[in-house]
């Protein structure tokens, strides 16, 4: 018996000291494999008397169990270790930077992003969006917008000619967005609610006027549309544009040739504060829009009866109304492209304008 | 417009505060751009001057003790040196800002002495350049009261911003009834009394041609003496910015803005015999009153005497005829001008003035008599004289509608007015008498029955803007009150709103997230670029050149948006920005017609810009851009607008602009050009003056097809095989000019049911492989669909792969 004590012994020290698979494998070998240690003894049971193989039988079986544990055991041990260093060795320094997600970087431009404002509010009370050329004629641009030859109005607008060439007159840069009212009122007949976002151009070039710029013209022509939805739905527009919950705007007479009654509209805000602008407080009125009801002149251009049909149109600055929403200081700076503007005003490829999600929440 | 406070009060009677005028000015439509209530001058008292002492240190100082009229005498140092004892002046007490300097005052110690105050010069307030010694005033002056008070300067001034519909609105009397109609106080009775004229005008007038001038009234006033108008009228003209001449000029400028009437004197000692109006002569020559020679031509109105050229009709007069304080016999004329022909004469000639703002807005046919007799009264109160009768000649009349006719042949227009027309147009309900009242007070008159529901209405002579029932909805709009309109909702739409935008639009939108989402930023570049570079890119044609472009290089309508792109990108590598990834989505003009204007998505890269990022990285540098990056990008931007990208051919080379190697065309059948894609050519990017790995793409949005009309939404039946997608790899050696493109089709072809892709994975080329030769490398997804397939199969179908890939492209097998 203390044969097998010191066996049991000697084995749990191989065990323990066995430093890889293999060292466990031989213990395991020369104590449990065919010759083994303790099958050996496991044999000699065969020639013991009864009484003894009932004191060493259960001896020896135990003994058997224990190595067999024993060596289990190990070898978790061991593979648990093996991991563990294995991990180690992989491990690498997370903090390194990744390159950053090409949607993270790449950006919309500011007249792009607010389009897609105003296309989200508009299209929420049911208008639609429609365009028309850079490149206009006369007729559309001026006379059927009733703008009398050489009326004084006309030369407000810094009109730029292309070369007349063989033609009898020369074609223009848009001056505004409102010739797309007649080539509509042509196209379509009425109920019309359109709004129109494109370039317009105009000779004229300091920190608040550009050669080239945006225009958002809308038209509304129905059978009993007035001023006073007129009030409603710039009012709306204004409120949901500039994401406040109220704002005062002042509508006061003015006058263009292509609407009457017309209309200037201002709104209240605050502007002490450098660089920032507070809607619906202070006491600054800003110049926002033009607009008014449809001149019957206008209507007869596009075909319509003055006595049947009505409506109204109004026309406002696209980069006028991003420069005041989201604060940059200086009109040029849109066109310059410089990647520091882009990637500061921008927005991200992913920051959707809807009324459901917040226009740029 | 400008005018004074004051100045309005002789033609309105009213209570109304300074305020109250500015704000209904406003709200009627004559919008005020600035107001200018004099409270500057405000702080400034007149003061005298008790003792003035040499300073103990300072030969050019004095130091004066000063009565402020509140409390003991002040000390002031002062410099001026026509301060002395007993002087009256303006004072100014530390504490008050001193605009003319633009300073703050504060107790001062000056070499030693100090100053309690300042006694002011008129250029320190600002009130004209004077600035030898300070302000002298009559001794009797008031001690300790206001000097803007009492030497008339705290007229506030007004100024509003006119609408050129509004030439009533060009003289003070007009605002004043715009005023009185919105409630804000009497309007004065602006009749003239003509005055006693004896004789006839020895100065006769004959009008050539009568469709541009529609009157014209002239009257001699022999014996004035001229000199400098007086104090009342010289602060008004100069409260309103005018620098006061004499009193002829003054008056003539005075009732320019007191009638909207511009009058014209001439001294008639300069005159030679009678006065014609007519059309200028070709290369006729006129030295005008601004002291510049002018050349006109036909289609010009000009006065002229036996001599030449007088005046430049409604714009300006001639030096030559000109009063100065020599001139005793003067000619006024008040006449009138064709808008058009004023406004056309005054741009061709650059000639801004006060009289041509206003001939060419149209002045009050009916006033043209009335404001020969007020100028005449003017006149003779200032300068003395004795008046002949008028001379008065017309031409064709300014308006040929309606009964009712004036002295000059105007006919009065009339208007038929429903009295709904207001409620229909605005949604303001203005009753009756309300709405008729309005349109009295300003001027119109109603004729015929006023009890109808249409009331018709005589326009006024001095309101040419109106035209129709709409014009007079807006008059009795814009005076009950804009801000009494309530804001009304538009007819509710009781549904889900459909689709808004259309395909293009849509296209439009996402080609420019789909582009922004590859790391690229959206430029918005001009429309013009310079003409060089507009040839470059295919266009440059004479009809697509400004013909007054803003700037040389902003001359022509772009062919393209590239060189605007590739421009961008070499300020941005110039400022240090050498890695920039820059689209654009706009118009290009092919013509000046309106389908000659395209819509475009356009990108270009320049240095390391690449999609996953630029520049040095630990885990693996950014290679230089190129043509790869241009052409993932222009398919990216075509799957983005739904092009199907699955039938896209590339085709080899591009435009001109391309390197002829580096580039591609990609195609839709035959004819349809979706894009082009590339690297530079080296000449190009030398021409535009720029530099660096650059590469770019354009792609035709509106040559996408549109997608064909479904019935329904549902997608088609997705049929998913049970049996396992394996991958097969050949790999073979062409000639080096095959097209990777014939390869994959080739491979593909082989049977387009079980092969679902074929991908290049390798391309090699090498000596081994033999001159002008090349290996791509294939691997081919093959996802069985009925059966498993066995060996026999698959090499079967690998056989027909390799016999394609010969047939088409010569290639072997690589063993």
């Amino acid at each position: 018996m203390t044969d097998l004590k010191a066996l049991e012994e000697t084995l749990l020290a191989e065990i323990a000291a066995a430093g890889d698979e293999q060292a466990i494998e031989a213990v395991r070998v020369s104590a449990l494999g065919k010759k083994g240690s303790v099958s050996e003894r496991l044999k000699s049971l065969g020639s013991m008397t009864p009484e003894e193989r009932q004191s060493f039988g259960p001896a020896i079986n135990g003994l058997k169990e224990r190595i067999g544990s024993a060596l289990a055991a190990r070898r978790t041990e061991l593979r648990d270790a093996a991991i563990d260093a294995r991990l180690a060795r992989e491990t690498l320094d997370v903090t390194l930077p990744v390159r950053q997600s090409p949607a993270e970087r790449g950006r919309i431009h500011p007249i792009s992003q607010v389009m897609d404002e105003i296309a989200a509010i508009f299209g929420d009370l049911g208008f639609a969006i429609a365009e028309g050329p850079d490149i206009e004629t006369d007729y559309y641009n001026f006379t059927a917008l009733n703008f009398p030859e050489g009326h004084p109005a006309r030369e407000m607008h810094d009109t730029f000619f292309l070369q007349k060439g063989e033609r009898d007159q020369a074609r223009l840069l848009r001056t505004h967005t409102s010739p797309v009212q007649i080539r509509t009122m042509e196209a379509q007949k009425p109920p019309i609610r359109i709004v129109i976002p494109g370039k317009t151009y105009r000779c004229d070039f300091d920190a608040t006027h550009s050669p080239m710029f945006h225009q958002l013209e809308g038209l509304v022509i129905d059978k009993t549309a007035n001023v006073a939805n007129m009030k409603w739905v710039l009012e709306e527009f204004c409120k949901a544009f500039f994401e406040v919950p109220s704002l005062n705007m002042r509508f006061r007479p003015s006058f263009f040739p292509f609407t009457e009654p017309s209309l200037e509209v201002d709104i209240q805000c605050d502007r002490s504060r450098p660089g920032e602008v507070l809607f619906g407080q202070g006491s600054d009125w800003m110049e926002i829009l033009g607009c008014g009801m449809v001149h019957p002149n206008v209507l007869r251009f596009g075909g319509l009866d003055p006595d049947e049909y009505q409506g109204f149109a109004w026309g406002m600055g696209i980069d006028r109304i991003a420069m005041l929403k989201y604060g940059m200081p200086d009109l040029r700076a849109f066109f310059d492209a410089d990647v520091r503007w882009l990637s500061h005003y921008g927005f991200r490829p992913l920051d959707m304008p809807t009324l459901f999600g917040g226009l740029s929440a | 417009m400008k005018f004074t406070l004051s100045w309005l009060k002789d033609h309105l009677e009213t209570e109304a505060s300074l305020d109250e005028i500015v704000e209904k000015l406003t709200m009627i439509g004559l919008e005020v751009e600035s107001v200018d209530d004099k409270a500057s001058l405000k702080p400034f008292v007149i003061a005298k001057v008790l003792t003035a002492e040499q300073h103990p240190d300072a030969d050019r100082l004095r130091v004066l003790s000063v009565d402020t009229g509140s409390g003991a005498p002040v000390q002031v140092v002062c410099g001026a040196p026509n301060a002395r004892a007993g002087l009256v002046g303006a004072f100014a007490a530390p504490g008050t800002y001193v605009p003319g300097i633009d300073t703050m005052l504060s107790v001062g110690t000056i070499r030693g002495v100090e100053s309690r105050g300042m006694m002011c010069s008129e250029r320190e307030l600002m009130i004209s350049d004077e600035h030898d010694g300070i302000i002298d005033l009559p001794e009797d002056a008031p001690v300790g009261t206001s000097f803007a008070a009492w030497a008339k300067l705290d007229d506030p001034v007004i100024e509003i911003g006119l609408t050129p519909n509004r030439p009533d609105a060009t003289g003070v009397h007009g605002i004043a009834r715009d005023l009185a109609a919105a409630g804000l106080g009497t309007l004065k009775p602006g009749a003239v009394e003509p005055v006693d004229g004896k004789g006839e005008c020895p100065v006769k007038v004959t009008i050539e041609n009568p469709d541009m001038c529609p009157g014209f009234a002239l009257r001699l006033v022999r014996g004035v003496k001229n000199g400098p108008s007086p104090k009342w009228m010289q602060q008004r003209l100069i409260a309103i910015g005018l620098r006061p001449i004499n009193a002829l000029v003054d008056v003539t400028n005075y009732v320019t803005f007191d009638r909207g009437r511009p009058l014209h004197v001439f001294d008639a000692a300069k005159v030679k015999g009678n006065l014609t109006v007519r059309d200028a002569r070709a290369g006729e020559k006129v030295l005008a009153l601004d002291g510049r020679e002018y050349e006109l031509s036909p289609g010009m109105c000009v006065i002229a005497d036996e001599s030449g050229v007088e005046s430049i009709a409604g714009i300006m007069g001639g030096e030559l005829s000109g009063c100065d304080e020599n001139t005793t016999d003067v000619l006024i004329e008040s006449a009138l001008w064709d808008p058009l022909t004023t406004a056309r004469t005054g741009r061709d000639l650059g000639i801004i003035t006060d009289a041509r703002y206003r001939f060419e807005r149209g002045t009050d046919p009916e006033f043209m008599g009335a404001g020969l007799e007020l100028g005449t009264r003017l006149v003779m109160e200032l300068c003395g004289g004795q008046p002949t009768e008028p001379e008065v000649v017309l031409g064709n009349p300014t308006s040929k509608e309606g009964e009712i006719v004036g002295e000059t042949g105007h006919h009065y227009r009339e208007v038929d007015f429903p009295l709904a027309e207001t409620k229909r147009l605005t949604g303001l309900d203005v009753g009756r008498e309300e709405s008729v009242g309005i349109l009295n007070r300003l001027g119109f008159m109603p004729k015929g029955d006023k009890d109808g529901e249409t009331i018709r209405f005589v326009v006024p002579s001095w309101r040419p803007d109106v035209e129709g029932k709409a014009d007079l909805a807006e008059e009795v709009m814009r005076i009950h009150g804009v801000d009494r309109i309530d804001p009304q909702p538009m007819t509710a739409h009781n549904a889900v709103n459909g689709r808004t935008l259309t395909t293009l639009q849509v296209r439009t939108r996402t080609a420019k997230r789909a582009l922004a989402s590859r790391g690229m930023m959206e430029a918005v570049t001009w429309s013009f670029i310079p003409h060089e570079h507009a040839v470059l890119f295919g266009g440059g044609a004479e009809n697509m050149r400004l013909a007054n472009p803003i700037a040389a290089d902003m001359s022509d309508m772009r062919p393209s948006l590239l060189p605007g792109l590739l421009a961008a990108a070499q300020r941005n590598a110039n400022h240090g920005f050498a890695d920039v990834a820059l689209f654009e989505v706009s118009g290009t003009y092919e013509s000046d017609e309106p389908e000659g204007q395209r819509r475009v998505a356009a990108g270009v890269r320049r240095g390391t810009a690449r999609m996953d990022g630029q520049g040095r990285h630990w885990a693996g540098d950014a290679g230089e851009v190129g043509v790869f990056d241009a052409k993932a990008d222009a398919i990216a931007a075509l799957e983005a607008c739904g092009a199907p990208v699955a039938n896209l051919q590339i085709e080899p080379g591009g435009p001109d602009w391309y390197h002829p190697g580096r580039s591609g065309l990609i195609k839709l059948g035959p004819k349809n050009v979706l894009g082009t894609f590339g690297e530079f050519h080296p000449r190009t990017l030398e021409a535009l003056d720029v530099s660096g790995p650059l590469c770019g793409f354009e792609v035709f949005i509106d040559a996408v097809p549109e997608p064909k009309a479904k019935a329904t939404r549902t997608k088609p039946r997705l049929d998913i095989s049970p049996l396992q997608a394996v991958k097969r790899d050949f790999a073979f050696v062409v000639d080096r000019d095959v097209q990777a493109q014939t390869l994959t089709r080739a491979a593909a072809s082989a049977d387009r049911k079980l092969i679902t892709g074929v991908r290049v994975f390798d391309l090699f080329e090498g000596a081994s492989l033999g001159e002008g030769k090349k290996s791509l490398a294939i691997e081919v997804a093959i996802q069985p669909v009925e059966k498993t397939l066995t060996d026999e199969d698959f090499e079967a179908l690998a056989a027909k792969i390799v016999e394609n890939v010969t047939k088409q492209t010569g290639g072997v097998l690589r063993s």
